[in-house]
Parts: structure tokens; C-alpha cells; sequence
């Protein structure tokens, strides 16, 4: 319905009131006098005639009752994972929430801030940004950490695109343990770089030279087993190249992190730390690196410093990397980015602390592979991969995944991701200088399930996951 | 003004740690315990703060009092579009039904999530006049990345392989030129003419067999309506080339003119402006791109389809056939799209309407107010903003850094400073529609005042802000000297 027949369908004579808006018709008119002009229209009068005004099939203006009813109504089409029992990840978790992280994240002088460029006004969002590069460097084991990228997809990107300005290569070897879904978004990025992307197995060792730019693992990789940062950080060392590492926030409660073992560029998702699902965004991604590429950085730095009488305080710095300062010639095109999610971050790590961190990881691990030995024991399932995992595993089923997953759905039971669907569903990318799509690694398993099991997860339901996965054991 | 003890916020959360405490607990193992890996993988040290759950909510409580915001202060920084966020959008983002999905559950348990977002992408087509819709991008600087990508396959798609120039005005956001270099072009800068809009004489000399496109921000940084913006899209399609479109300024058009039939062929939105979804203090965003037929090929994965079987229309999420690829993890920032979806249906067409004739109605009323103070250097109808300079001033003896940093002191926070970058002193200013008259005239009498204290008080407005909770700060040593993490002492 367009905007013009409105009012002949209103039953109502009263003109809608819009509660966003203050001015009553009485003030527009005050204010438009001041202006010496008629009407708001006339405001509009740069506008070419012809295009003016043109018609606006949208719906009827609600109420607050009525959307509110319309939200609830597509909300309770969709399965919610508090729902039932769900062995879904593949880079999105479900993970425990404390209640403190959406009251303190909600509070209006947080949420309805805009990025502290004007630093006495933004004291509280630049201590937490500084606060969260503390904590996520102290997490990676990495010298710095920035205020946070878009997602863990994007922020690995960004450290490709770093790793190639720093060593002025434009060759990347990409483990083909990684997402296929992140292996897409750099394929992206890199796509109008005349960045070159080649698919490396990272095991027993990756075929590296030395025009390689940067070797990119997954830790834990994509199917959840833990990668030999060692040894590939040494191989791509050897070569001149950098590593970077995608790694899950989480599992740094038990691994030792990338930092440990001489990693240059560390970035992950941040959505395990505090983060609801919400459908695949909005999260957090996260980047650290070594002190002495923090000017090849992309995004924003808070730093500490001092205001005029000595107090202590906070500010964006080093900002002649970015494309306000830079433009064409910046780090990277980041501009707005997740800042109230780095926020949520920030205080779920601050809660959770060391212990509860580490209290979480376990659990993670524990039920995960008290999961994986009741299904290694079904007729008809293995695990076809050795070697030691966190939270996920890849699980060989006697038949196809989706037939299993729509019967444990029947049974409200989230099951696992298809494997197989998982890497049809990635279209080719346009364009590119790549080397094509993601491909499964060699060896590729068929009827293959990625499962994932939380400090969500209790017993019971991962006995009823086994249960309802017999039904299909031959 | 905060507390003291635990509630200052002078110590960090790693100076505050004290061994055992805890902010959370997690349930006891309820399996069987699990033969561990081995010791060489596990960490040895994990160095994350011990505080308790009160603590943690007076630290971050007595930190968000060190903010301005808008729910605390008129916030009329120029082109952020710092309008009130409604409060049901949030609560709605967190039903369990949206905020409790997981991104790759199979679309049938996703159904209505699934409409939601395909509502959605009608509504924005509708709204900007282009037909194909992308919501998958993460804010205004990534949907420009995934519009320059597009451009870069529309013509790479056609055997044109010679177009790397992107035509950027002077006028332009920082992001444009930077997701125009991320996207392999080169970038050339054209000029702004004397009444704030594209040169077309300048333009007309700079198009050739090698232009890839144009990117425009309509109304202009600003605060205009570009007169002549017929003419530059015609003068870019006979050329060959595209017209990009920062959706940045929306919030002025919103039902008054549509981008597609002006001639712009791909568009980003900025939802966390235009559409009234939170900053959050820098993010999230959302940047959905708005194509013409021709690119929707091109359109980053997924989209949202649906399909009308026998009975009711079945949502699922596909690629397009020649898409530039995915541009994040999932499907973009759902939790976003919720809030400005939820906006939409609560203003509906005529709300829209509404919300940028009373925008453009206050950015007036104020500039109106306040040119015989302040000088204007585009004395015209002003859209959304009103971009004024402080030259007048800085002649007195003090700056518009100076200026915006007194009016701090008054209780508002600083309009856009020194942006854009054709203006000298800039000040721009941004109302939003979401402010009432009153706020506005106390608005205008502050920055009256400040002028005065310039003449009669000038160290009072040098030595600003005296009021906040920190004074002026050394942002040399801060870049010279980066200290960007806490360290133990010693």
C-alpha cells in the first residue's frame, strides 16, 4: 500500500503521531516561519521535480504493541537453541552468558555512544577498548591486540592483507583445515589485490617458498583437532613468511596459545566470549600481533596518556593508519567496527576471569569427548581423524548427515554440520586471481558430521544425541 | 561524578585482581572425567583478572558514567546521524527466537528469521529505488568494499578490463577512497564547485575509456543536495562507467527522492544511522548494498530468496550466480537488521517521511539561528546538517577545536570537527529529527555564549573542557610512545 492511500484506509480521522519525532504540527509551523518558508516540503526544493516525492509502497506505521506482536510472531518460527539440545558450531558457539554482560552492555551511555573520536566526552568506551586489548593479547599471548575487526571471517582477512604489506609478498598458503567459510572471505578480500591463494595441507608439512607471504591456520581447525603451531610456525619462518592464526577464544582456557609458539598475527572470533548467536552476527572479531608491526595494524588503538594536569587517560592513537587520515592510502577501509561487542567481550573475560575461563574450556573438552567415545562405540560411526581436539569432531556416519540431522530435528536435537553440504554450498568466487574455492582436504570423508559439544550440553542430552544417532547404526 | 573506592575507575581490571575471587561459576562435570592431552598443549599461564561479580558491575558501571551519549547528551555530530535509538528495537534483537539462532541451522527451523530479513530487503529496495538487496555487509565501509567489488565484476564481466579509475569528490568520507584502494582501483579527485557540488566541468574533463565509476555521497558531506547529480550520473554512464552511492546521508531523503531512478547503481545504507540501531560506542553497524538489476548477479553471498511452493512462501538463502563472494563469517549483522526492520514497520512509509522532514526542518532551524555567528560558506538550503566554519573565531583567537571542546563544558557533545575537508574550521553539525526545540534553542544559545567568551573570556574557551572527566590530552606522546595494554609493574 502506498503512503498516498493511507488515509482513505484509516478508519481513524486522528492523524498518526510518531513517537520518535517531537515536533507537533503547532512547532513545525513556529519553526518553518522562522525560515520564512510555507511548508517542509518546500525544504526539499534542490530536489530535480521530476524526482520528487515519488511513491512509497511501505506498510502502515504500528504501534508499539503491534510490533511488538508482529516480532514475537517471527521469533517463534525460528528453533531457539535454550529450546533443546543443540551439537551445532562450526565457528559460531553456544556458550554459558552471565546475566552482568547484557546489563552492563545495554546501559544507553554505552550503547547510544558513537566512536570515541572526541576523547574527554568517551573516557568509559576508550578504557574498555583498552581494557579489552589488554585482555585479548593477554589471551593470544600476543605483544598488542587492537579494538576489535567485524567478525573472525573478516579479521583473519585483514590479517592476510597485513601479512602481505609486511613482507611485500603476494602469495598466501592456506591451510585446507580452515573454515571454508573464512577461506571464502579471503578469497574476497584478496580477490582485486593480485594476492595470490593456494590451498597447503598443513601436515606432516605445508609446501611453502620464499615468496610466500603468510601460511593461515585454524586452531583448533575447522574439524576441532588442535594444529602443531610448532612446527608450522617454524616452517613458515623458514621461508621468510609470516603465520597467521585464527584461533578460538575459548580454547585458550586449556591450549597453550598461538603466542607461545612465535605466532605473528593472531585473529579470531570473538562471539564464544559472551556473544549470543543471533543468527551469524553481530559479533567481534579479534587481532593481535607483535609490537613491531603495530603501524601495519588495521582498525583502531586505544592508548594511554596523560591530559594536561596529569591525570591519566585514554585516546584513538596512531590514527594517521586510517582511512580518515590516510584515505586511499590507509591500512585498511575499517571504519566503524564492533565496539559495544568488544565491550561484551571485555566484561564476559572479566567475569568469567582465569578460573571460570579455564572452568569453561574443561568442560568444553570433557563432555566433548565423553560424546565422541559413547558415538566412536556405534556400529557404523567413526572418527576419522587422530590426533587431539577441543570441543568439535568430525564424525564418519553409515548414512548421509542431512538424513540424520532431519530426524534428530524431528526429536528437537540440533545435530551436527554436514560436511558435505558445508562445502557444495560455497559458490566460486568472481573475478579473483585465486586459486578457486575451498576444497575438502584429501582424504575427504563422506557422510561426515561436525559435532560440537559445550558447557551447554548436559549429560542427559548427550546421551540422547547418542540414542537417537543408534536408530540409524548398521 | 563516580564513586570512590572500588567504584573509581583509576585501577584496571588487572590491577584489581585478587587471587580466588570470582565473577562466575560454571556447573560441576557431569561426565565421566576424560583422559586429558598431552601436558606439551596445555597452558601453562593464563593471565586474566580475578574480581567478583559486584565489582565488575561497579567498574563498568562508574565507567559508562564517563561517557556522553545520546540518551545522556545532544550528541549532533555531523554525518553519524546521532538520532534516538528506540528502546524496543533492542529488546526485540534479544527475544530467544532472533538472538538464540545459530547461523547454520537448517533453514526450516529458520523461517522466521528468514522472512524477517527477506521483509527487509524489500523494504530497502523500496525505500532507495534499486531492486536487488545484500544484507550480509557489516557497516557503511564494508557494503562500500562489496559495492567497489561489484563495479570491479560488472566490468570484468563485460571483457572491460581497462577501467581502474574511481572518481572521488573532495567532499568524501575517508572510507570512500580506502574501499575504492581495497577494491584495486585508483583513485582521482574531483572538485567541488563553489556551490558545494560536483564540479561538472572538472568531471567532464576527467572521464574517459579507463573511468570505472563514480563514487557520490548524496546530499554531500556538506550537507547539500547536489544540484546537478542528473547530469553527473549521466555524464558517468555515457562514459561507461558506474555510480556509487554513500548511503551515509540517507536520513535526509528518506521518501522524498529514490537513488535507483537519480541514476545511482549501487548504494550502501547505513543502518546504524539512518535506520536508528545503536553505535555502541564505535559498532556494530550494518551496511546493506542496493543494486540495479544488472549487478544483482554480483551481490555478495547469501541473499535471502524465496520460493512460493503449494502452500505458504518458503525463505532459504542462496549465491548469486556471479557473486564477488562472501564478505563475512555468516549472513551479516542480524542482530542489526532486527532493530532497523522493527523501525520500519514502527514508522512505516509516512513515518519515514516524517523522520527526514523533520531532520531536514531542524538542520535549518539551526543554521538559520546561528549564520550570523558562525560563518556559513554555502549559504543555501541545508539538508540534514549544517556545515558552518569557526574562521570567524580562530580571527578572535581561538579555534573550532577550541570551540567544540568549550561546548562540551555546556553539556553537548562537539559537532563533527575539521570535516569535511574543503572547509576550513569545519564544524558540522547534525540535529537528527529525534530532538525537540528546546534542546535546539539551548543548542544555538551555547555556541552564542561560547562565541562571546571568545571575545570577552578567550582563555576560558582555549583551556576547554574544564568540566569533563579528563582535560585536553597528549595525543602526540600517546602516537609517539604507544602504550596500548597494560603491563605489570617492574
Amino acid at each position: 500500500m502506498t503512503v498516498s492511500n493511507r488515509a482513505a484506509d484509516s478508519s481513524s480521522s486522528a492523524p498518526f503521531q510518531f513517537p520518535y519525532i517531537p515536533n507537533t504540527p503547532d512547532e513545525q509551523a513556529a519553526m518553518l516561519a522562522t525560515l520564512g518558508v510555507a511548508s517542509i516540503d518546500e525544504l526539499f526544493q534542490d530536489i530535480p521535480e521530476e524526482f520528487r516525492n515519488p511513491p512509497l509502497d511501505l506498510p502502515q506505521p504500528m504501534s508499539e504493541l503491534e510490533v511488538q506482536k508482529e516480532l514475537d510472531g517471527l521469533a517463534s518460527r525460528n528453533r531457539a537453541l535454550a529450546s533443546g539440545p543443540s551439537f551445532l558450531g562450526a565457528g559460531c558457539y553456544n556458550h554459558f552468558i552471565p546475566a552482568i554482560v547484557k546489563a552492563l552492555m545495554t546501559r544507553g551511555e554505552f550503547l547510544t555512544a558513537y566512536t570515541p573520536y572526541q576523547a574527554e566526552a568517551s573516557q568509559g568506551t576508550l578504557q574498555v577498548i583498552y581494557e579489552f586489548q589488554t585482555l585479548i593479547s593477554h589471551l593470544y599471548g600476543m605483544e598488542v591486540a587492537n579494538a576489535g575487526m567485524y567478525d573472525g571471517a573478516t579479521s583473519l582477512a585483514e590479517g592476510v592483507l597485513m601479512a602481505c604489506r609486511v613482507t611485500r609478498r603476494s602469495r598466501v598458503a592456506v591451510a585446507d583445515t580452515l573454515s571454508p567459510f573464512y577461506r571464502q572471505v579471503i578469497g574476497t578480500y584478496c580477490q582485486a589485490q593480485g594476492i595470490e591463494i593456494q590451498s597447503v595441507s598443513p601436515s606432516p608439512s605445508p609446501a611453502l617458498d620464499g615468496e610466500t607471504a603468510c601460511l593461515v591456520v585454524q586452531y583448533p581447525n575447522f574439524y576441532g583437532y588442535i594444529e602443531d603451531l610448532a612446527g608450522l610456525t617454524e616452517a613458515a619462518h623458514a621461508q621468510g613468511a609470516l603465520i597467521v592464526v585464527s584461533a578460538d577464544p575459548m580454547a585458550m582456557g586449556m591450549f597453550q596459545p598461538p603466542g607461545h609458539y612465535g605466532a605473528d598475527i593472531v585473529t579470531g572470533e570473538g562471539q564464544p566470549l559472551g556473544i549470543p548467536p543471533s543468527y551469524g552476527g553481530p559479533y567481534v572479531g579479534l587481532f593481535s600481533t607483535k609490537q613491531e608491526y603495530i603501524r601495519q595494524m588495521p582498525s583502531r588503538l586505544s592508548g594511554r596518556t596523560l591530559d594536561n594536569q596529569g591525570r591519566t587517560g585514554y585516546v584513538l592513537t596512531l590514527q594517521t593508519r586510517e582511512q580518515h587520515i590516510r584515505r586511499e592510502r590507509a591500512t585498511s577501509n575499517i571504519c566503524t567496527n564492533e565496539a559495544l561487542y568488544a565491550l561484551a567481550a571485555t566484561i564476559y573475560l572479566a567475569a568469567l576471569g582465569k578460573q571460570g575461563l579455564q572452568s569453561v574450556a574443561e568442560l568444553c573438552y570433557q563432555k566433548a569427548h565423553y560424546a565422541a567415545a559413547r558415538i566412536a562405540q556405534l556400529p557404523g560411526y567413526t572418527l576419522p581423524i587422530q590426533g587431539t581436539f577441543f570441543q568439535e569432531f568430525v564424525v564418519q556416519c553409515p548414512v548421509p548427515p542431512n538424513s540424520i540431522n532431519r530426524r534428530l530435528l524431528e526429536q528437537n536435537i540440533l545435530g551436527g554440520l554436514d560436511l558435505n553440504e558445508a562445502y557444495s554450498n560455497v559458490p566460486p568466487s568472481e573475478g579473483g586471481t585465486t586459486g578457486g574455492s575451498p576444497s575438502q582436504p584429501a582424504g575427504d570423508f563422506t557422510n561426515a558430521m561436525l559435532l560440537c559439544v559445550t558447557e551447554m550440553n548436559s549429560r542427559q542430552e548427550i546421551d540422547a544425541l547418542v540414542e537417537a544417532l543408534s536408530e540409524f547404526s548398521r | 561524578m563516580t564513586g570512590g573506592g572500588n567504584r573509581d575507575t583509576t585501577k584496571l581490571l588487572m590491577e584489581r585482581s585478587v587471587p580466588g575471587r570470582v565473577g562466575a561459576v560454571l556447573p560441576q562435570p557431569d561426565v565421566p572425567a576424560q583422559p586429558l592431552p598431552d601436558p606439551s598443549l596445555l597452558r601453562t599461564a593464563l593471565d586474566l583478572p580475578e574480581v567478583s561479580e559486584p565489582e565488575i558491575v561497579q567498574y563498568f558501571t562508574a565507567l559508562s558514567q564517563r561517557n556522553f551519549s545520546i540518551d545522556t547528551h545532544f550528541y549532533p555530530l555531523g554525518s553519524c546521524t546521532m538520532k534516538y535509538n528506540p528502546k524496543i528495537n533492542d529488546e526485540v534483537s534479544f527475544l530467544p527466537g532472533l538472538a538464540g539462532i545459530h547461523p547454520l541451522q537448517p533453514p526450516e527451523s529458520a523461517q522466521g528469521a528468514l522472512e524477517l530479513l527477506y521483509r527487509l530487503q524489500g523494504f530497502l529496495a523500496e525505500i532507495t529505488g534499486l531492486p536487488g538487496v545484500g544484507l550480509s555487509t557489516l557497516a557503511g565501509a564494508h557494503g562500500e568494499l562489496a559495492g567497489m567489488l561489484m563495479m570491479r565484476a560488472y566490468h570484468l564481466a563485460r571483457g572491460d578490463t581497462n577501467r581502474r579509475q574511481v572518481l572521488i569528490p573532495d567532499s568524501a568520507h575517508g572510507t570512500n577512497p580506502a574501499s575504492a584502494a581495497m577494491a584495486g582501483f585508483d583513485v582521482v579527485t574531483v572538485a567541488s564547485d563553489d556551490q558545494g557540488n560536483v564540479d561538472l566541468k572538472a568531471l567532464h574533463e576527467l572521464v574517459g575509456p579507463n573511468l570505472a565509476g563514480v563514487m557520490i555521497t548524496l546530499p554531500s558531506t556538506l550537507g547539500l543536495f547536489d544540484t546537478g547529480i542528473v547530469e553527473v550520473c549521466q555524464t558517468v554512464h555515457q562514459a561507461g562507467g558506474l555510480v556509487y552511492g554513500d548511503g551515509a546521508n540517507m536520513n535526509a531523503l528518506l521518501g522524498r527522492v529514490k537513488l535507483g531512478p537519480l541514476g545511482f547503481d549501487v548504494v550502501h545504507l547505513n543502518l546504524h544511522k539512518t535506520f536508528s540501531t545503536p553505535h555502541g560506542g564505535g559498532g556494530p553497524g550494518a551496511g546493506p548494498v542496493c543494486v540495479t538489476d544488472s549487478l544483482i548477479p554480483h551481490l555478495p553471498a547469501p541473499v535471502v530468496t524465496q520460493s512460493s511452493g503449494d502452500g505458504a512462501p518458503v525463505y532459504g538463502l542462496a549465491a548469486p550466480e556471479r557473486t564477488i563472494g562472501k564478505l563475512s563469517g555468516f549472513h551479516g549483522n542480524f542482530g542489526v537488521l532486527v532493530r532497523a526492520f522493527t523501525y520500519i514497520l514502527t514508522l512505516g512509509g509516512e513515518g519515514l517521511r516524517a523522520i527526514s522532514g523533520n531532520a531536514v526542518l531542524n538542520a535549518n532551524y539551526l543554521m538559520d539561528a546561528l549564520k550570523d555567528t558562525y560563518y556559513l560558506p554555502y549559504d543555501r538550503r541545508c539538508m540534514h546538517e549544517a556545515v558552518f566554519s569557526a574562521d570567524w573565531q580562530k580571527a578572535r583567537g581561538a579555534s573550532g577545536l577550541e570551540i567544540v571542546k568549550r561546548l562540551l563544558d555546556y553539556g553537548f557533545h562537539a559537532p563533527t570537527l575539521y570535516f569535511p575537508l574543503i572547509v576550513h574550521e569545519a564544524l558540522m553539525i547534525e540535529p537528527t529529527e529525534s530532538e525537540t526545540r528546546e534542546t535546539l534553542d539551548a543548542f544555538i544559545q551555547a555556541l552564542r555564549d561560547i562565541d562571546r567568551e571568545v571575545t570577552e573570556n578567550p582563555e576560558l574557551v582555549r583551556g576547554a573542557p574544564h568540566t569533563t572527566p579528563v582535560s585536553r590530552l597528549d595525543e602526540a606522546t600517546a602516537a609517539r610512545q604507544p602504550d596500548l595494554r597494560w603491563r605489570a609493574a617492574g
